[in-house]
This record gives C-alpha cells, sequence and structure tokens, in this order.
C-alpha cells in the first residue's frame, strides 16, 4: 500500500494511520540502517487486528463504497493477472468501439477462452475515455459478438461485471440502448458454450445483467448487485436522496444478499482489508473459481447446459402461488 | 438549480391534471383532455376507445380496458390468476402499497395474462394495468414467462400490450432478474418459430423497456407513448439535466428504427390480425391436428 492519505474511505482511516506508521518506520530502516523489524511486526498484527474489526462492522453503504474505491481493481488488473496472452479485440462492427467494454481471447492456463467486462478509468481522463465504465449500445453489441465467437468457435466465455449503468445519454437512447441490452440477455440464455460471470465491482441494473446471464455468476465479497443505485432509489421512492444508507441496506444489494436470494451461486473471499489492499490476491482468488466452475461446466452437453441455464434464471424471483391452494379448498367445499 | 417556487406548484398542478387522466375517469361526465384541455364528454371519450377526438391523446387504459378493445367480445380466458407478491426484500412499505393497489385496480399484479381470439386468431395475451406504476416483480416476471411458455406449449403467437415504469424497486435484485428471466423466455419462443408482438403503450420505459419488450419480432407503439431506458428523474440522478422535447416518446424511437409503426388504437386491432395472418405460415397446426396426423401416419 502507498503511503498515502489519498483515496481512502472514512473507515479506512485507521488501517491508514498504522499502514502510514509501518512506511515511515521501513523508510528510517533503509535510511539509518537500524534493524526495526519487531516493532513493524507488531505494527502489521495492530492493523491486521483492526482491519478485521472495521470490516466485521461494515454496514451495507460501506460495501457500495468498497465497491465504488477509486483504488479497487478493475476488469484489466483482474484480466492481466488471470489471463495469458491476451489479444484485445476493438468494435461491434455496426456503429463504433466502446472504450467502456473491453474484451479479447486470451489464454486462461491451457485453455482458450473468450472475455469481455465493463471497463472504468483510473484517473479523470481515463474516467471519461471510458465513460465511467457505462457501456453504450455499441459496447453491449461488442459484448455480443464476441460471445458470438466463443460460441463459433466453441470457447467459454468469462464476463465481468463492473458498471454503475449502462449509458443513458441520448445517443444511445438513439442507437436502442434497451435493444442492445435485451438483446443481449435474450442471446446469451441460448449461447451454446459455457459462461461465468463475476461481478467484480458494481453490479449496476440493466448494465450489469446485460452481460451476466451466465452458467454460473460469481460476486467477490465488496462487490453490489442493484436494480437501481441506493441515492436514485431514495430520491424516487423516498423523494429524499439524503436517505441512501438506509436505502443501501433496505435494498439488499451486498454479496451475502445476493447469495441468500439466490442471484449469484458463489461469494469470492477479498483479501483482508479488501481486493484493493491486495490485486493479486483477490484475482488469483477469482482465477480459482473461474477454474472451478469451468472445469464443472464442461462435463455437461450443450443441450444440458442451456436448459440448466434457462431453469436457473427461470427459478429467481419468489411469490406466492394461491392457485393450488383454491384448489384445495374448492375441492374441500 | 432548483425551479422557483411558482414553477413547482405548476409542475404539481400538470401532475395532478396527468393523473386524472390515468385513474378512472373522474365522477360526472365531463373530462378535460391532458393533452389539448378540451372538455370531452366521457361517454363519448369511451365510444372513443378512450382517445381525444380533437388531438387524439391516447388515454391510459386499465387491463380490463384493454382486453375489451384487443380481444373478441368473451374470448379472454385468464390464466396464471393465483400469483400474489410476497415482500422477498422486507421492504419498508411494501406491503401496505401492494394492498393499496390491489383494492384500487382489483388486481393481484399489473401483469394480466391469457388466452383470446384476435378477430377470430387465437393468441396468448398479457396485458397490463397501472399497478404500482406497472412495475415488474416477481409476479410480473413469472406471469410473462408462463404465458410464454404456454404459448410454446400450444404453438400460439404472444402478443403483450406493456406498460410499465421499470423493475419493481422493493423487490431489489429479484426485479432485475425478471428481466433476464423473460428475455430467457422470449429466446424459446424465437427456437419454437412463434410470432412474438409487441405494443409499447404509454409508458413502457427501463427494465421492461430493456427486457421482453425490445424483443418482438414485432413492435408496436401508440402515438405520443413515453418509451425509453433511463427515466428522467434516474438520468438527472446521473448527472444527465438536457433532453431534448420528443425525447423517448413512440416517434422518437420510431424515427431511430427501434420500432416498426406507430398505430393509433383505432387501427391496433386490424393492424394486429394482418401481421398474425403474416405469421401464420410459420405457425404449426394446433397440438390436436399434429397428434391427429401421428396417429393416422401410424395407421398407415
Amino acid at each position: 500500500m502507498p503511503p498515502s492519505n489519498w483515496n481512502v474511505l472514512d473507515f479506512e482511516k485507521p488501517i491508514a494511520e498504522l499502514d502510514n506508521q509501518i512506511a515511515e518506520i521501513k523508510r528510517l530502516t533503509q535510511e539509518q540502517g537500524q534493524d526495526r523489524s519487531a516493532d513493524i511486526a507488531a505494527l502489521e498484527c495492530d492493523r491486521d487486528r483492526v482491519i478485521e474489526e472495521v470490516f466485521s462492522n461494515l454496514v451495507p453503504w460501506d460495501r457500495v463504497l468498497l465497491a465504488r474505491h477509486p483504488k479497487r481493481p478493475y476488469t484489466l488488473d483482474y484480466a492481466r493477472v488471470i489471463f495469458d496472452d491476451y489479444v484485445e479485440l476493438h468494435g461491434d462492427r455496426l456503429f463504433a468501439d466502446d472504450h467502456a467494454m473491453v474484451g479479447g481471447v486470451a489464454t486462461l492456463d491451457e485453455r482458450q477462452v473468450m472475455f469481455v467486462g465493463q471497463q472504468k478509468g483510473r484517473d479523470l481522463k481515463d474516467r471519461q475515455y471510458r465513460s465511467f465504465g457505462m457501456a453504450k449500445p455499441e459496447g453491449y453489441r461488442k459484448a455480443l459478438r464476441m460471445m458470438k465467437l466463443a460460441e463459433k468457435f466453441k470457447r467459454p466465455v468469462i464476463c465481468f461485471v463492473d458498471t454503475p449503468a449502462a449509458d443513458c445519454s441520448v445517443d444511445g437512447e438513439g442507437r436502442g440502448i434497451s435493444e442492445a441490452i435485451a438483446r443481449n440477455m435474450m442471446e446469451m440464455s441460448a449461447l451454446e458454450t459455457p459462461i461465468v460471470a463475476v461481478v467484480v465491482g458494481e453490479g449496476g441494473s440493466g448494465g450489469a445483467i446485460g452481460i451476466a446471464v451466465a452458467d454460473r455468476v460469481l460476486m467477490l465479497e465488496n462487490s453490489i448487485y442493484s436494480v437501481i443505485p441506493p441515492e436514485s432509489c431514495s430520491a424516487i421512492l423516498w423523494r429524499d436522496p439524503s436517505r441512501f444508507k438506509e436505502m443501501a441496506a433496505a435494498l439488499r444489494i451486498t454479496s451475502s444478499d445476493a447469495l441468500a436470494l439466490g442471484v449469484v451461486d458463489e461469494v469470492i473471499e477479498e483479501p483482508l482489508g479488501g481486493a484493493h489492499r491486495n490485486v493479486e490476491a483477490a484475482a488469483r482468488a477469482v482465477k480459482s473459481a473461474i477454474l472451478r466452475h469451468l472445469g464443472e461446466l464442461e462435463k455437461l452437453s450443450p443441450r444440458k447446459l442451456l436448459d440448466a441455464r434457462y431453469k436457473k434464471f427461470r427459478a429467481m424471483g419468489v411469490f406466492e402461488d394461491l392457485s393450488k391452494k383454491r384448489k384445495a379448498e374448492v375441492v374441500e367445499q | 438549480m432548483t425551479p422557483a417556487p411558482w414553477f413547482r406548484s405548476r409542475g404539481r398542478a400538470a401532475r395532478r391534471t396527468a393523473r386524472q387522466g390515468v385513474d378512472a375517469l373522474p365522477d360526472g361526465l365531463w373530462t378535460k383532455c391532458p393533452g389539448c384541455g378540451e372538455i370531452l364528454f366521457n361517454k363519448e371519450l369511451v365510444k372513443n376507445l378512450r382517445v381525444c377526438n380533437k388531438c387524439s391523446h391516447h388515454y391510459r387504459l386499465s387491463a380490463q380496458e384493454r382486453i375489451q378493445i384487443t380481444a373478441d367480445e368473451g374470448t379472454f380466458t385468464e390464466i396464471e390468476t393465483g400469483l400474489v407478491t410476497v415482500n422477498p426484500l422486507d421492504f419498508p412499505d411494501y406491503e401496505s402499497k401492494i394492498t393499496r393497489d390491489r383494492a384500487r385496480t382489483g388486481l393481484e399484479d399489473g401483469m394480466v395474462v391469457g388466452t383470446a381470439e384476435i378477430a377470430g386468431r387465437p393468441v396468448a395475451l398479457g396485458v397490463t394495468d397501472w399497478f404500482m406504476g406497472g412495475s415488474m416483480g416477481s409476479v410480473y416476471g413469472e406471469k410473462v414467462s408462463r404465458l410464454i411458455e404456454l404459448a410454446v406449449k400450444k404453438k400460439m403467437p404472444v402478443v403483450i400490450f406493456t406498460m410499465s415504469g421499470g423493475a419493481r424497486m422493493q423487490e431489489g435484485i429479484l426485479s432485475l432478474m425478471q428481466m433476464a428471466k423473460t428475455a430467457a423466455a422470449v429466446a424459446q419462443l424465437g427456437k419454437a418459430g412463434l410470432p412474438y408482438i409487441v405494443v409499447l403503450t404509454d409508458p413502457t420505459t427501463a427494465g421492461v423497456h430493456a427486457s421482453f419488450a425490445s424483443l418482438g419480432d414485432f413492435i408496436f407503439a401508440e402515438p405520443g407513448a413515453l418509451v425509453g431506458f433511463a427515466g428522467a428523474r434516474v438520468a438527472a440522478q446521473a448527472g444527465l439535466i438536457s433532453r431534448p422535447a420528443d425525447f423517448q416518446t413512440s416517434e422518437f424511437q420510431l424515427e431511430h428504427g427501434m420500432i416498426d409503426r406507430v398505430v393509433s388504437r383505432r387501427e391496433m386491432k386490424s393492424t394486429l390480425t394482418k401481421v398474425l395472418d403474416f405469421c401464420s405460415t410459420t405457425v404449426i397446426p394446433s397440438p390436436e391436428l399434429v397428434e391427429g396426423s401421428k396417429e393416422a401416419a401410424d395407421a398407415a
């Protein structure tokens, strides 16, 4: 961790303070040549204890902040560790190349895979270049084009989801953002090749599900998956944007919520203090989870794979069916 | 920048007027058209399919009214009744809102599905009511999926009239999953080679527009309907304020190639009939016929 107070969340401040102390001692060690490894070890131990304490008391809104953390690894940060021989592909062959949606062919150990995902930018210029990870219609069409290529050459698809929402600009509307997302979901539900999606940061609404109709949907521990950002929902439903923290809890958007509601198949544990504190370790955890699920999926015949995928999404939703109860009542009468 | 107080109160008044148009007709004989301000005689308005005869403003219809003007008389049989909402997230005030809208509409959810005939042609028909803003929660998504699955089983075309503000926020992520669920169901319909016709009515936005409503083989829209992805309030939250005047209307979507036609209510039934006839050669005969011919083949 760089000893910097920039980009530190409020609840991370005590951790950052200890980080700074450790860095300072390390610097002095180098300059003065004294061995203070015992002090460092003690401080590191302290710091880890503080992290554990802080992270065991996180409220849902804190998870939102972590999912949007400016230091959080983005799609390409994971790709760099997970894949080898990555060849990025561009364009939807219809209109443009969307920089908010990246992807290409890559190798995952000995497998050839197609990889697709939303990409956010790190600094101001980069963020604008990536449209803040908000993909336009051409982004979704680019993603679909690549998935169709994967289907043609019988390679699995790995999707990384990290978007606040799909683009909602006037231009995007004119080129059919709704149609692009809807078509992706429809085509993905019938794509004859295994698909694994990983929500690595923000799973923002239609923008997320537009590349997440997968055989297995995995989610990093501190990522979120929501139908609407809590701020917007609070503004619309309660006509009070200031109650976003409460709304973050009410919407049940954390990874453990998504798992409990049957929306994701597995939550991937993050390194202590969040993925941004150890990108390598986080990416390795993601990689091993992907490999495990791909191994299982590759055993299925294409037909079984598609049946299972359809059933998976078909079963989502919670409601009560009174018709059987009513029939029983009629019989009794 | 906040609007001046007088401006806001005028906005409220306008919303009130609009809402009067949305809900059932106010008691009395006359209605003021929210489109042109014309005073309309209620009986005349109903006879005119609830379209203003001066400016052709299309009033929103209840599910019942939509069935009445779309299906042949007495042919609609509702299916999948008895699916009711629970509160899966324990979302505050959700149950009370459901109870309120149930009392107001007499329906269990916004989506009403069944089988019907349109000019003698059998269809699987879905219509929507202004229930919880027409929002799509688990029940809504389930009904759309079951309607489509029934059509696949019975080899019927599907016609759905959409009216929705989007995914139901109170069911959170489960509502988002209904988008995937309904889109996957439409894929099954495509695999079976069956026609799927969507009619977008005011308003069709967000989660519904970005799922099964945009996947029709044929997509029609009523004139002047609000049709689009992100609602004004969501877009404003995302920092997008300036939007052109005709933005997200049926006509905008037509101009941008996203729908086949803007069809007035008066011409809807005949348009649907023509399109159904165009598709009928691709429709495989009903199951009785298939079984019958199989037996005949076996006997031979």
